[in-house]
């Protein structure tokens, strides 16, 4: 068993170094031709971290939440760690960060999405929702007000993504009967249970009629 | 005393709601900090060893990583230098000590931390440490093992505690009744995972003085943890969980990934971020203990029972002692004069466990339900039948006699909206096209229990008032509650009350957890309200001199005015006496302590549930359709929240009953089951319409509200609910949970 972690640790290292040794070192110190005392301020100044971020660094245009975004992030940032960490939306949630249980569920041009499991560099250009987005100033959205109504959540970790789904399930169509929410919400754990609460939030919504 | 009828039990929508579906509620990994770093820990790849060495170069030499923390380079947690562990554990023994030595007790455990600043980057760093081992020989598997199980410790310090072994009467007399069976459960290790992650923001403010953003159960308890660790003063540490996304318990134990983000951010100094992966949450921060039990029951003839024993092992770690009651339903709930208990530990190389909601109760009420529903089959008998003709009217363990019980009330309702009658005694006698039918009922109980908790409130100028407490609220609805029944003793409406939570700079708040929190922070705000009205009445006189000499009594608090009760057009409002003493605020702080006379009774929530399942003869597969759960929880503050948590915990039973199993290959000591997709819970199409009944009857004895806790008994007895009425369809009797399909065929 150790044997095979530290192989697997070992593989990763050798990969990483030799980017990250050329990125750092060819790149900066030798790439460019600079005596030892220019080379050792570029290294205190942290040149080489600035150019090699710069490099890796990818333009973004977003449009979230109706405004629009220019970004530079890396290719391996997730759309979900984006909205948290960067753009300090943090109603999206993680719950596992491997596209099994929907807490980070957003809407991009408009259907339901693991933000998890999208990486943010391929969204360029597209409309980014997140629960911030959907009420407008004072007014929630039919599904949040249904939620507070049905108490569709306890603790209220996954219900951001609940109701993102919600408003997706009914959209999409497929909010035609019970069992059929059911089946199309399963991608949306509630570890707190409220599920009957939420399926019920989600019957008046499409009952009444609202455009969601 | 009742001014707003309406107030406790109306289904008020939940005051922190809005927050929650707009997605503004914080959690512990929302608060930007400036200069903000990120941690992410590093867990040992063996069960039991010694680390010989940890490479961290690779790491160190990759982008923005600021530092790589481990036993190597740690600074020394000052509260561990003279001391094993300064903390109480809530459990026994010593809680780990995050990176002290090289010693590895568990598979999972953290071993280092790597802090960047940015998420991605410390993630990337955590992969490109390396390190060795001195592997040792670990033993995870319980079954191997279980001869190995020794008395806890606590037991031994003190033989009169409700984990001794307990006789009444004679333990083993079942072995001589007429109708009796021998049985063995089995229940698997599960894990909380709740749906936030494990995380904390921790800074230091000045050398000795932190900030934590975390995710705990509560504020106070964490902070005098901390404060002893890092041996500062108590008030220099201040504990922030506004909201806590899940816990079900194991937000009671401060866990190796807190202390571990506190040292890091001591030694980078910067705040530190740290968020546990959904793998590591299998293996950090506790889970329900794998248990082995057996039950002995025998009855006569006529049902009823002669003798009960019920043992238990359950899982610990090798550093720390784990505990809970799993037997104490056997001891109190059925009439047998003779009752014999048996608790044991079995210690692996695995990591702690912790309570996880209706803890060892839970399990135990697995055993005892299910062996009273395989007595009433033996004998011939409706288990409803069973049940009631067996029913204590008095607390036969401790001889006194109950607060309030009206389990009776709840069985008779619960087989009512069931539809019982449709049961057949006989199993496979129902079926709906090709799927067989069954119904099962299983009862739970747990303490109703009352700490004690401080509480502040300040009336403002504007007419509102403002309480506050320290206590968290991890999704029951706490806030909601409080402001209900604040609204009610106070005579204010809940639109003029924010009730403040969540913060350790608030007053004197226990844990949430043991269903206690309505009982404990609620007298706080009866008695914080009680006290403010009295200092409102000492100033009416100066607006209307005929408030002078008056009692509590002789005066209505109602629409935030004071009037005399006989002389009702004598009335003054709140904020007039704010203006007329000059003053801009009212602030009053009660704290408030369980009643001698409580401890007359023997106090008890009790619930009982019912199930109609679904059975597949060819594919095993299970579905259950209908759920009836009835409560005697005491007083009902709202019924919607309260409603929602029940459905919570038949969500949580399903998930006992027929899927969550965290499974442990012992090759190496560690999970397979460690992310969503293997480790199965009951998600939306699992859980079918459950309705829930309240007997709503005050219980007086137990707090002056008349509540009895909810979150435990929500889940006790749900489990063997739905294994008794698989057994109801199939006559297929599974012991070991959870009842998958490949049981059935
Ligand atoms: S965080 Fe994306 S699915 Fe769980
Ligand atoms: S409300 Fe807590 S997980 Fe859904």
């Amino acid at each position: 068993m150790s044997k095979i972690n530290s192989r697997d640790q070992q593989s990763g290292e050798s990969k990483s170094d030799s980017r990250r040794d050329f990125l750092k070192q060819s790149a900066v110190l030798t790439g460019a031709v600079l005596t030892p005392s220019i080379a050792l301020k570029a290294a205190e100044a942290q040149w080489d971290e600035k150019l090699a971020e710069a490099l890796e660094k990818i333009p973004l245009k977003l449009e979230v939440n109706g405004v629009s975004k220019s970004l530079m992030v890396e290719p391996r940032v997730t759309l979900l760690d984006l909205l948290r960490e960067q753009l300090n939306l943090t109603g999206t949630k993680k719950g596992c960060d491997y596209g099994q249980c929907g807490a980070c569920t957003v809407h991009v041009n408009g259907t339901r999405v693991l933000s998890c499991l999208t990486l943010a560099v391929m969204q360029d250009g597209r409309k980014v929702t997140t629960i911030e987005g959907l009420a407008e100033g004072d007014q929630l959205h039919p599904m949040q007000e249904a939620f507070l109504k049905h108490d569709g959540f306890q603790c209220g970790y996954c219900t951001p993504g609940q109701i993102m789904s919600a408003i997706a399930c009914i959209r999409e169509g497929h909010a035609d009967s019970e069992e059929e929410i059911r089946e199309y919400m399963s991608g949306n754990i509630c570890r707190c249970g409220a599920y009957p609460n939420i399926v019920n939030a989600i019957v008046e919504v499409k009952k009444g009629g609202k455009k969601v | 005393m009742k001014f707003f009828d309406k107030v406790i039990g109306d289904p008020m929508n939940r005051v922190d709601g809005k927050l929650k579906v707009t997605g503004a509620a914080r959690y512990s990994a929302e608060y930007q900090l400036p200069n903000l770093s990120y941690g992410v820990v590093v867990s040992s790849t063996i069960a039991k060893g010694r680390i010989r060495s940890i490479d961290s170069r690779a790491a160190l030499r990759a982008p923005g990583v600021i530092a790589v923390i481990s036993h190597e380079n740690a600074i020394k947690v000052p509260g561990w230098a003279d001391n094993e562990h300064p903390t109480e554990p809530p459990t026994g023994g010593r809680p780990l000590r995050a990176f002290y030595n090289n010693r590895v007790y568990s598979n999972g455990q953290p071993i280092a931390i790597v802090v960047a600043d940015t998420y991605e980057r410390a993630r990337h760093a955590a992969m490109l440490v390396k390190a060795e081992y001195e592997e040792e020989k670990h033993e995870t598997n319980f079954e191997k093992n279980k001869g190995k199980a020794v008395v806890p410790a606590v037991v031994k310090k003190n033989p009169k505690s409700g984990l001794a072994d307990y006789e009444r009467g004679k333990a083993d007399a079942y072995k001589t009744a007429s109708v009796r069976l021998e049985a063995e459960y089995v229940h698997p290790s599960e894990v909380h995972n709740p749906m936030e992650l494990q995380a904390i923001t921790a800074y230091w403010e000045a050398d000795d003085k932190l900030i934590v953003y975390d995710k705990v159960q509560g504020t106070k308890p964490t902070q005098q943890a901390f404060a002893n660790e890092w041996k500062i003063p108590v008030q220099n540490v201040r504990v922030i969980s506004e909201f806590v996304g899940g816990a079900f318990g194991n937000g009671l134990h401060n866990w190796p990934h807190e202390t571990a983000a506190i040292i890091a951010a001591k030694m980078v100094k910067r705040p530190v971020k740290v968020m546990l992966t959904r793998e590591q949450m299998f293996f950090m921060v506790g889970y329900r203990p794998y248990t082995w039990q057996k039950i002995g029951i025998g009855a006569d003839k006529d049902g009823r029972l002669t003798g009960i024993y019920h043992e238990a092992i359950g899982q610990t770690s090798s550093y720390e002692e784990f505990t809970e009651s799993t037997l104490q339903q056997s001891k109190m709930m059925y009439t047998s004069p003779n009752i014999g208990t048996k608790y044991r530990l079995l210690p692996l190389d695995v990591s702690t466990p912790i309570w996880m909601r209706g803890p060892g109760e839970a399990t135990g009420a697995f055993a005892l339900e299910s062996a009273i529903d395989e007595l009433a089959f033996a004998l011939n008998i409706d288990p409803v039948q069973l049940r009631l003709m067996n029913h204590t009217d008095t607390d036969p363990e401790k001889n006194l006699p109950w607060s309030t019980k009206y389990l009776k009330e709840c069985i008779q309702v619960g087989a009512e909206k069931i539809g019982w009658s449709k049961r057949s005694l006989k199993p496979g006698g129902v079926r709906s096209g090709e799927w067989l039918v069954g119904y099962g009922m299983g009862v739970g109980t747990f303490g109703a229990h009352r700490g004690a908790a401080a509480v502040r409130a300040k009336l403002l100028a504007n007419g509102s008032v403002v309480f506050q407490s320290a206590v968290t609220d991890i999704g029951p609805g706490t806030g909601t509650a409080m402001v209900q029944i604040a609204s009610e003793h106070l005579g204010i409406s809940p639109e003029k009350i924010t009730f403040q939570l969540g913060n350790s700079d608030f007053p004197q708040a226990p844990n949430q957890g043991g269903s206690a929190t309505v009982a404990t922070v609620g007298s706080a705000v009866v008695a914080t309200c009680q006290a403010m009205k009295e200092r409102l009445l000492e100033m009416a006189p100066s607006a209307d001199k005929r408030f002078a000499n008056l009692k509590l009594e002789d005066v209505t608090f109602d629409k935030a005015h004071l009037s005399i009760t006989r002389s009702p057009s004598v009335k003054v409002a709140y904020t007039e006496l704010l203006k007329k003493q000059n003053l801009t605020e009212l602030d009053v702080l009660q704290d408030s302590k369980p009643s001698q006379e409580a401890s007359k009774y023997s106090r008890y929530s009790f619930s009982v549930h019912f199930a109609e399942v679904h059975v597949h003869p060819m594919t095993g597969q299970v579905r259950v359709k209908k759920v009836v759960s009835c409560a005697d929880a005491g007083t009902i503050v709202n019924k919607k929240t309260a409603a929602n948590q029940m459905i919570g915990g038949v969500t949580g039973g399903i998930g006992m009953a027929l899927q969550e199993d965290a499974v442990m290959d012992h090759r190496f000591g560690r999970y397979v089951t460690k992310d969503l997709a293997d480790y199965h819970v009951p998600v939306h199409a699992d859980v079918p319409p459950v309705e829930v009944y309240f007997v709503d009857k005050p219980d007086y004895i137990v707090d002056p509200m008349g509540t009895k806790g909810l979150g435990e008994i929500a889940i006790i007895g749900v489990a063997p609910a739905i294994t008794n009425a698989i057994f109801n369809a199939t006559g297929k009797r599974i012991r070991e949970l959870p009842v998958t399909p490949d049981k059935l065929i």
